[in-house]
């Protein structure tokens, strides 16, 4: 830009912004300031700083279902982890093969990935449940974990080819002339470089798999495997209208982590969204 | 395999670049083998948990199942019934269309408009970004729609603050008319993430179009209009697919925000959610995967005639 607006044009800028902030973020702090209040005050109170503050929400919440809290964690966190390693081994070896090798029918292969990226979901899930509870593999991690085993986040795929052929060509071709074979040259070669693109590929999965509700809903049905989102599904249901307070607090220790990945992963995050349109 | 490891540095060196002969081929017979290799994973994952499935669903979608007994042929009937004989049917469909409808562009308007305040080297671009961000990673989770509900509930957050002005809000998310807008609302919230990609964008316009259009008297506006616009077209039209393929599945928000209804009086009820009652609830499966297939089709339909109609508004550099 030529010329700066003028200063007092900046600063009603910044002002409306920072309005515009505060009530994106309204809501989730209310919810922060409400998980702190003790129940009867939580709907007297619009306000955000609470006049009582009281942790009883976050005791009472944390065992208010049939096991502790931590438990669905645990059951989050393990399908959540196995999930990302499943998807960056899977991911980044059908990655190479389509942006560093040549073989028959490639173009077609790579179209049919693309494809399967805009698929819906919807369109999978009835024969993908007959098939598994046909595998009695219902109430099982397999459900969850198989579908990126076998690398069906097609979106990590294209992130990591788009990353790969910015890779220069002539690292593969030094570690040929030394005698690596292509398993090597992904090994030691491509996939050192491609930190970057395997930590957007981690930090999305993450976020995904933590907040994804209609596969855990549909493969998950006894209570002893439970993850956090279906866990706070029942809490809601079981509670109804009247404990408002511990479902929030438990609503914020569900976020916790996400929040804390996106403060942790946000340059990659950033990039990520602004190279392939993830979410 | 092992005599090839070992002729490998050889060839590497001796081989013309694109030549073809007898090692050429052996080579790339090598190449491919192991490229096929690279990709077992996804070509099972795409056999067993993608095309099986699609093709299953489709014969399903003739049949009556219901897991416990075989599936029984019953031809069209399901396709039929849906446009005919199920109401509820219909009225998903209008309830998501109406979302994705007032959704999509309410929330690419935003993330374009905040683009464009941020992307005049703003002081404080990092944190503004983040904060409008956030809420694109949050927004699909089922304790973001447990607070929604409380937002928007009879004695939520909405109606206290309205209070304040001593005016008496209804129960949104349990009042027919307004529970669809909030949802609407939840989803402009999460306007972060294609903020982010016309950031992107408006990154890649060279600055000295400005300048020039600068030098030619153009004004902000008029310099919007004839740059700006005409070269983000590419991004609008990306997001725009990407948003209407998105929200068209929708599922987590409606269900939570209703508890699993659709209601009150299913005007929340988006499609995957019917389908999800039809085939889990219910366990109508040929329905259910009938309706996914009419979904799949609605999806693809839209793109093509989003990419058809590209054609007439999108502008790109090289075509002129």
């Amino acid at each position: 830009m030529l010329f700066r607006p003028l200063k007092g044009g900046r600063v009603v800028k910044h002002i409306l912004l920072i309005g515009f902030g505060v009530i994106m973020l309204y809501p989730l702090l209310w919810m922060v300031s409400s998980s702190l209040k003790p129940e009867e005050l939580i709907f007297r109170q619009p306000g955000l700083l609470p006049s009582e503050v009281t942790l009883e929400n976050y005791t009472e919440g944390w065992t208010a279902l049939k096991h502790p809290f931590g438990y669905y964690l645990w059951n989050s966190a393990l399908i959540t982890g196995l999930s990302v390693v499943a998807n960056l081994v899977a991911c980044s070896l059908a990655a190479y093969a389509f942006a560093r090798l040549n073989f028959p029918l490639k173009r077609l292969w790579f179209t049919i990935m693309l494809g399967t990226i805009m698929l819906p979901h919807h369109v999978v899930i009835v024969p993908q449940y007959i098939m598994f509870s046909e595998l009695d593999l219902i109430n099982t991690i397999w459900p969850l974990v198989m579908p990126k085993v076998l690398a069906t986040d097609a979106f990590f795929i294209f992130l990591m080819v788009q990353f790969i052929r910015t890779l220069p060509r002539e690292l593969d071709e030094a570690a040929e002339i030394d005698g690596a074979g292509y398993w090597r040259i992904f090994i030691r070669v491509v996939m050192p470089l491609s930190l970057p693109a395997l930590a957007t590929t981690a930090i999305f999965t993450f976020i995904w798999t933590w907040n994804d509700f209609l596969s855990q809903l549909l493969y998950l049905n006894n209570p002893d495997n439970f993850t956090v989102p279906v866990a706070l599904r029942t809490f809601l249901d079981s509670s109804g209208e009247s404990s408002w307070g511990p479902m929030f607090a438990m609503s914020i220790i569900a976020l916790g982590p996400i929040f804390g990945f996106f403060l942790a992963g946000q340059k990659y995050l950033i990039r990520g969204v602004a190279t392939t349109g993830l979410k | 395999m092992a005599d090839s490891v070992a002729v490998k540095p050889l060839e590497a060196v001796t081989e013309p670049p694109r030549g073809g002969g007898h090692r050429s081929t052996k080579r790339s017979r090598r190449e491919a083998r192991a490229a096929y290799l690279f990709l077992a994973p996804w070509f099972a994952g795409l056999l067993v948990i993608t095309i099986g499935p699609i093709l299953a669903s489709l014969y399903l979608s003739f049949t009556d199942y219901s897991l416990l007994q075989e599936a029984e042929w019953v031809g069209f009937d399901n396709y039929v019934k849906m446009f005919t004989e199920d109401p509820r049917y219909i009225n998903s469909l209008k309830v998501t269309t109406i979302y994705v409808v007032v959704s999509v562009p309410l929330q690419l308007a935003f993330a374009l408009a905040l683009a464009l305040v941020l992307d005049r080297g703003l002081r404080g671009l990092a944190i503004y970004r983040s904060i409008f961000y956030l809420p694109s990673l949050l927004g699909g989770s089922v304790a973001i729609a447990i607070l929604w509900r409380k937002v928007f509930g009879a004695d939520g957050l909405v109606n206290a603050l309205l209070g304040a002005f001593g005016i008496q809000g209804p129960g949104w998310v349990g009042h027919p008319d307004y529970a669809l807008g909030t949802l609407i609302i939840l989803h402009v919230w999460t306007f972060g993430a294609p903020m982010i990609i016309f950031l992107a964008g408006l990154r890649q316009i060279p600055s000295s179009y400005y300048e020039a259009a600068a030098v030619d008297g153009a004004g902000p506006l008029r310099q919007f209009k004839s740059i700006t616009l005409p070269l983000l077209t590419p991004i609008i039209f990306f997001n725009l697919v990407l948003e209407i393929i998105k929200s068209f599945q929708s599922f987590t928000q409606s269900f939570i925000v209703s508890n699993g209804t659709g209601g009150p009086a299913d005007s929340t009820l988006f499609y995957t959610l019917y389908l999800y009652l039809n085939g889990f609830r219910d366990y109508d499966m040929g329905y259910a995967a009938a309706m996914a297939w009419v979904l799949l089709l609605i999806i693809a339909g839209l793109t093509g005639v989003n990419f058809l109609a590209s054609k007439y508004w999108v502008f790109y550099g090289d075509t002129k």
